[in-house]
C-alpha cells in the first residue's frame, strides 16, 4: 500500500465486493474473517502494544456476546445500545482480570487469563437458568437501522454485517492509530520494552496494564455483540480456548504490535482453512503445517512492527 | 460409608489423577527451566504417548496371537510409549523450536500450536475420531484397606509414577547431564561458556519431559479405559496449571502442583458438583498465584539492574 492509488483501489474492491460477488458462502467467510480481524485488533493492544500475553481472550469475546444476548432477551435492549453495553461490560471484566497483575508478571499473568477464560466457559455451560447451559441462548434480535418510518432489519444474510464490520474496522483503525501514538500508547510500548525503566520514568504500571486490558476487552465485547446479533444464538462452544489461541496466532503471525499485521494475520488465518477445504480430512493437518512453516520463515511476523525511527527514516527518504 | 471414608476415598481418587497430572507437568517444567518456553504441544505428546502404547499393545496381539496381560506386558507397553513420545518430543524441539531460539518470544508459541494441530490430526487420521478402548492389561481387581478400596490400576499408577519421578529427580540431582541442565536453568549463557552443549541439553530436556508424558498417557488410558485424540488438550492445560501452581521450572514443585490439583479436583467433584470439577482447578490456581505469585515452591527472581 505504498501509493494513494493502490489504497483507493483496495478500498473500492472491498466496498463493491459483496455487490459483485453474490455467492453467500464467500460473504459469510469474509464476515467471519472480519470478526476475527476485530478481535485481532483488540488482542494486539494487549499483547502487541502492552506486551502482556493473554491466553483467555475468548472469555472477553464471550462476555460481550452474552451481555448483548441477555440484555436483548430479558430487557428488550435493541442492538446499538446493546453493542455499547457489551463493549463496556467486557472492558470491566478485563479490568477485573488485571487486579492480580499488580503482583504477577509475564507468564504468570498469562496463566491467570487462561484460567479465567476456562472459568467463564465452564460457568456459561453450568449456569443453566441464566445462560441456557450448553444449548446456549436462542432468538437474539438482529440489528435494525431506522430513520423515521423507514427501518431496515439486518436479518440472517451476511452482506449487511459485512458493511457493519467494515465500518467498525475503519473506526477502530482510526482510533487505534491515534491511541498508539498518544501518551497512553507510548506508556504501553515503554512498559513492554522495559518495565523497570518505564516505571522509573513515572509510568503507573497498574494503570497502563489495566487500560490496555480495558481497550482490548472493549473491542472484544463489540465483536461478541456483533457475533451474537448475526447468529441469533450464542452457545459456550463458540468461545473455546482454541478461539483465544487462534486470535493470538493471528496477531503473532501478522506481526506483533503492528495494526496492519494483526489485520492481515487474522484475514490470512481465517481464510486459510476455507482455502484448504478441497483437501478434506487433511485440512487441519495442512493448516498446522502451514502455521509452523510460516513462523519458521518469518519469525517476526508477516508485517513486523515498524519502529518510530524507521517510520521517520522512510518519510525522509520518500 | 461414613463421611470420613468418603473423604479418604475422594482423596485417593484425586491423588491417582494428580499423579498423572504431575507426570505431564514435569515436562512443562523441565523445558521451562532450561528455555523459559511454554511448550504448548506437550499435551498432544501426552495424548500421542497414550496412542503409541495402544499401538504397542495391538501389535503384540497381532504378533503373538495372545492377549496382553501381566506386569511384564505393562512394562513393555510403558517403555514403548515412553520411547515413542520421547522421539516425538525430540523431533518437535529440533524442527519447531530450535530454529526459533533467537526469534521473538512468542514465535515458538505459534509453532507449538501448529505442532498440536499436526499431532492431533495425524492421530485422528490414523486411529479415527471416536474413543478408542484401552486394553485391560491387568486384571481388574479391588483391594480393600479397612473401609476404603483401591483398584489395581490406582495402585499401579501410584507405583509407576512415584518410581519415574524419583528416577528423574535423581537423574537431575546426581548425574553430570542433570547438573548441566540445572546450570542451564540458572544461566544459559554462562553454562554455554563453561562448555555445556546447549543444543544437546535442551533436546534432552524435551526427551525426558516427553517420556514422562508418554508414560502418563498409558496410565491415563488404563485408568479411564478409553482414549481420544482430544484428550491431550484438557490434560495438558491442567498439567500446565499444575506446573505453574508448584512454581514453574521447579521439579518437586511440578509434582506437588499435580497432586494438589488432582486432590482439589477429586474433593471438589466429590463434595460440591462434578460439573464444576474443572473450575476448581483454575480457582485454586488463581488463589495460589494471588498470594504466592511465584508458585508454591518457586523462588522469587530478584530483578537486578
Amino acid at each position: 500500500m505504498r501509493s494513494r492509488w493502490e489504497r483507493l483501489i483496495l478500498i473500492a474492491v472491498v466496498l463493491v465486493f459483496p455487490i459483485m460477488d453474490r455467492n453467500a458462502y464467500h460473504i459469510d467467510v469474509l464476515v467471519t474473517a472480519g470478526l476475527f480481524m476485530i478481535l485481532a485488533l483488540g488482542l494486539n493492544v494487549i499483547v502487541g502494544y502492552a506486551g502482556i500475553l493473554n491466553l483467555g481472550y475468548a472469555a472477553l469475546y464471550a462476555v460481550g456476546a452474552y451481555t448483548y444476548a441477555l440484555l436483548n432477551l430479558h430487557a428488550g435492549f435493541p442492538f446499538w445500545p446493546g453493542l455499547a453495553c457489551a463493549g463496556v461490560s467486557a472492558a470491566l471484566f478485563a479490568m477485573l482480570l488485571t487486579l492480580p497483575a499488580l503482583r504477577l508478571s509475564g507468564d504468570y499473568l498469562a496463566i491467570v487469563t487462561l484460567g479465567a477464560g476456562e472459568i467463564v466457559r465452564i460457568a456459561l455451560n453450568n449456569f443453566d437458568s441464566w445462560t441456557g447451559g450448553p444449548n446456549g441462548l436462542l432468538g437474539i434480535a438482529h440489528p435494525t437501522l431506522g430513520w423515521g418510518d423507514w427501518t431496515f432489519n439486518f436479518g440472517v444474510k451476511s452482506a449487511p454485517y459485512y458493511f457493519l464490520i467494515l465500518a467498525l474496522l475503519a473506526i477502530l483503525v482510526f482510533f487505534l492509530r491515534r491511541l498508539s501514538d498518544s501518551r497512553l500508547g507510548r506508556a504501553w510500548l515503554a512498559l513492554r520494552e522495559d518495565e523497570l525503566a518505564a516505571v522509573s520514568m513515572g509510568i503507573n504500571p497498574m494503570w497502563a496494564k489495566c487500560s490496555a486490558f480495558a481497550v482490548g476487552g472493549f473491542i472484544a465485547g463489540l465483536a461478541g455483540a456483533i457475533f451474537a446479533a448475526k447468529q441469533g444464538t450464542v452457545s459456550p462452544d463458540s468461545f473455546d480456548f482454541i478461539v483465544s489461541v487462534m486470535v493470538l496466532a493471528m496477531v503473532v503471525l501478522g506481526g506483533l504490535g503492528n495494526l496492519w499485521g494483526a489485520l492481515l494475520g487474522a484475514f490470512a488465518l481465517s481464510l486459510l482453512p476455507e482455502l484448504l477445504r478441497g483437501f478434506d480430512v487433511y485440512r487441519m493437518l495442512l493448516f498446522g503445517l502451514a502455521m509452523i512453516l510460516m513462523m519458521l520463515f518469518r519469525p517476526q511476523g508477516i508485517l513486523p512492527e515498524m519502529r518510530n525511527v524507521e517510520r521517520r527514516m522512510r518519510n525522509i527518504n520518500r | 460409608m461414613g463421611s470420613w471414608d468418603v473423604f479418604i476415598q475422594q482423596l485417593l481418587n484425586g491423588l491417582t489423577i494428580g499423579m498423572i497430572y504431575a507426570l505431564i507437568a514435569l515436562g512443562y517444567t523441565i523445558v521451562y527451566g532450561v528455555l523459559q518456553l511454554i511448550n504448548f504441544a506437550h499435551g498432544e505428546i501426552f495424548m500421542a504417548g497414550a496412542y503409541i502404547g495402544l499401538a504397542a499393545a495391538a501389535a503384540w496381539i497381532l504378533v503373538s496371537g495372545t492377549a496382553l496381560t501381566g506386569g511384564i506386558a505393562l512394562a513393555g507397553v510403558l517403555l514403548f510409549a515412553m520411547l515413542g513420545a520421547a522421539a516425538l518430543g525430540s523431533l518437535t524441539e529440533r524442527f519447531a523450536y530450535r530454529p526459533l531460539r533467537q526469534a521473538p518470544r512468542l514465535a515458538p508459541l505459534i509453532t507449538a500450536i501448529g505442532v498440536s494441530f499436526v499431532l492431533q490430526n495425524v492421530v485422528m487420521l490414523l486411529c479415527g475420531p471416536v474413543d478408542k478402548r484401552y486394553p485391560e492389561i491387568l486384571a481388574a481387581r479391588q483391594y480393600s484397606f479397612g473401609l476404603v478400596s483401591m483398584t489395581h490400576y490406582q495402585i499401579i499408577i501410584l507405583i509407576v509414577s512415584v518410581t519415574l519421578m524419583l528416577g528423574l529427580h535423581l537423574f537431575i540431582k546426581k548425574t553430570r547431564t542433570g547438573k548441566a541442565m540445572r546450570a542451564m536453568a540458572d544461566d544459559t549463557q554462562a553454562a554455554s561458556l563453561m562448555g555445556i552443549p546447549v543444543d544437546r541439553t535442551v533436546n534432552l530436556a524435551f526427551v525426558m519431559g516427553s517420556a514422562m508424558a508418554g508414560a502418563g498417557g498409558v496410565l491415563f488410558g488404563l485408568y479411564y479405559h478409553t482414549v481420544n485424540f482430544h484428550d491431550g488438550y484438557l490434560a495438558g492445560l491442567k498439567a500446565f496449571t499444575a506446573a505453574v501452581l508448584g512454581g514453574i521450572g521447579n521439579i518437586p514443585g511440578a509434582m506437588l502442583g499435580g497432586l494438589l490439583l488432582g486432590v482439589a479436583e477429586g474433593l471438589g467433584a466429590g463434595y460440591l458438583s462434578s460439573e464444576w470439577k474443572n473450575v476448581f482447578a483454575f480457582l485454586v490456581l488463581i488463589a495460589v498465584l494471588l498470594f504466592r505469585p511465584q508458585g508454591i515452591l518457586g523462588t522469587r527472581v530478584v530483578k537486578k539492574v
